[in-house]
């Protein structure tokens, strides 16, 4: 089989002193939408961190496309085609809607046109002058997955997009991920609410400890619950 | 009362023109200051140096090399802007980790060392520079006084450069990325921007705004190793009143400052040279963050 989109193994990372992830191993297929399960501090949050180059010190591999990455800065690992969605969200208060939007560079061809974004986020349009946090916590989650849809990364990594959120926008959020997903995106999802993960996923990685401690398909999810149940104390 | 307050201002009208150019080169370098410290964090002490040094430059330019003033009001900025890269990259670009005070001793002691050597080599009497051919003639009648083409000169150019300024951070998007740089440099290196190298340039850009204001300040001030300090000082208040990293700020403090200055210099000499340290303190009492400055 062809190797995944996306690569990771024996991940370490560093947060100054603290020693974060203990050899982390995930794969991404091209097309897949894949979530990282788990309690608060398993680090998934810093798992899509590492990935991107934004912890103090990273070891182990990532490979993305059959490229190494582990030594690259993040602004090299954002040109090799990966894009990370924040859990802040990161919408710059100096910056209206529009610039927020197109703020990341184009990396490679392939990625969404404008248009296609405003129809897919009618709201952004309607708001395009105003500064980027005036926005409602929705809205705002919406311009944080936009604005990377342009830059025509292939591997969208989106950490915890629904957190805080209402659930009509909850359900609004689902249906763009699969719709991204339907455009032959890769998305690597960190949820805390496996009930929506379950709704968009294809896999799902349960992380415990900066390690990762199981994976069940989609399809197995609803045999395995009580795993499930144990391992997130839910 | 009021009729005497009015004849004073009549008289005193020169000197409120002569301080909008004193307000001129105060925007100008506290809008290098502001761009500088938006984006690095580090209080560039070495600026008066840099902003003699584009003095210098440019009295090189024409007195070993017959390079005139028009040529050396570009040229001089890029060569002190290229100095300035090389100081980011070898000694600044350390410290971004550590405390704001290491940035600001580190650059003051480059300010030292730099000024040092100008004395050395050049001593401290100043050097004449004479303002270009077009700019020398009869002075322009402004109807309540006559003022040198010169100085008319420096206060369009400064609003010019102040304004192209604020347009490119303000209207571009190389703007956006310092901005948002500004705000959280590490998410805008992972959408895929080479940040580092944007520091640089910017510390670049800010070194060459002072530059350019020396190239304007050689025909009217002596061209001497110690125009810049004695200038910072002053602009160091002006940025503190205006509030640090504002662009705005900076440049309507400057000019502001100049024409209080020179009103001042009218209605009680005496405390012309300490007003805007009067200012400064109030400001800082009533809104420490500066009159733009977010808090």
């Amino acid at each position: 089989m062809a190797e995944p989109l996306l690569k990771v193994e024996g991940l370490e990372a560093w947060y100054g002193e603290s020693h974060v992830l203990h050899g982390v191993g995930i794969e991404v297929r091209q097309g897949e939408v894949v979530t990282l399960l788990g309690r608060n501090g398993a680090g998934k949050t810093t798992t899509l961190r590492a990935i991107m180059g934004l912890v103090g010190k990273r070891q182990g591999s990532v490979r993305f496309e059959g490229q190494e990455l582990i030594g690259a800065r993040s602004d090299r690992i954002a040109r090799a085609g990966i894009a990370l969605c924040p859990e802040e969200r990161g919408i710059f208060a100096s910056l209206d809607v529009t610039e927020n939007l197109l703020l990341p560079p184009v990396v490679r061809a392939g990625g969404m046109d404008l248009e296609a974004i405003y129809t897919l986020f009618p709201n952004l349009k309607e708001r395009a002058r105003s500064p980027g946090t005036k926005l409602s916590g929705g809205e705002q989650q919406m311009l944080a997955i936009a604005r990377i849809l342009r830059t025509g990364a292939r591997l969208l990594m989106l950490d915890e997009p629904t957190e805080g959120l209402a659930p009509v926008i909850v359900q609004q959020i689902g249906r763009t991920i699969r719709e991204i997903k339907a455009r032959g995106f890769t998305v690597l999802l960190v949820e805390q609410n496996f009930r929506f993960a379950q709704t968009v996923a294809d896999r799902h990685y349960v992380m415990e400890h900066g390690q990762v401690v199981d994976a069940v398909s989609n399809e197995e999810l609803a045999g395995s619950m009580d795993r499930l149940h144990a391992y997130l104390g839910v | 009362m009021l009729e005497d307050l009015l004849f004073q201002l009549e008289l005193g009208l020169p000197q409120v023109v002569l301080g909008l150019v004193n307000g001129a080169f105060y925007a100008l370098l506290s809008l290098g200051l502001a761009v500088i410290f938006g984006m690095l964090n580090v209080i560039n002490f070495a600026h008066g140096a840099q902003f003699m040094m584009g003095a210098f430059v440019a009295w090189m330019m024409l007195n070993w090399l017959g390079i005139g003033y028009w040529p050396a009001l570009v040229l001089a900025p890029l060569v002190v802007g290229a100095f300035g890269v090389v100081l980011e990259k070898t000694m600044i670009s350390r410290l971004y980790k550590l405390d704001h005070l290491y940035g600001l001793l580190l650059t003051f002691g480059i300010a030292l060392i730099i000024e040092g050597l100008f004395r050395n080599q050049f001593g401290s009497s100043g050097m004449p520079y004479s303002p270009p051919e077009i700019l020398s003639g009869p002075p322009v009648d402004l109807g309540f006084m006559f003022l040198p083409k010169y100085r008319l000169w420096v206060v369009v150019a400064a609003l010019v450069m102040s304004l192209v300024t604020w347009l490119v951070i303000e209207k571009t998007r190389l703007g956006a990325y310092l901005r948002a740089a500004t705000e959280n440099a590490a998410l805008v290196q992972a959408f895929g921007v080479n940040v580092p190298r944007m520091v640089t340039l910017t510390y670049a850009a800010g070194v060459a705004l002072a530059a350019f204001a020396g190239v304007l300040a050689a025909p009217i001030y002596s061209v001497n190793p110690q125009m810049g300090s004695s200038l910072i000082i002053v602009v160091f208040a002006v940025v503190v009143i205006g509030g640090m990293g504002s662009i705005l700020g900076s440049v309507v403090t400057g000019f502001g400052l100049g024409l209080v200055e020179g009103l001042t210099k009218v209605f009680y000499p005496e405390a012309s040279s300490t007003v805007i340290f009067v200012i400064m303190a109030i400001v800082l009492l009533a809104r420490p963050a500066g009159l733009f400055g977010r808090a």
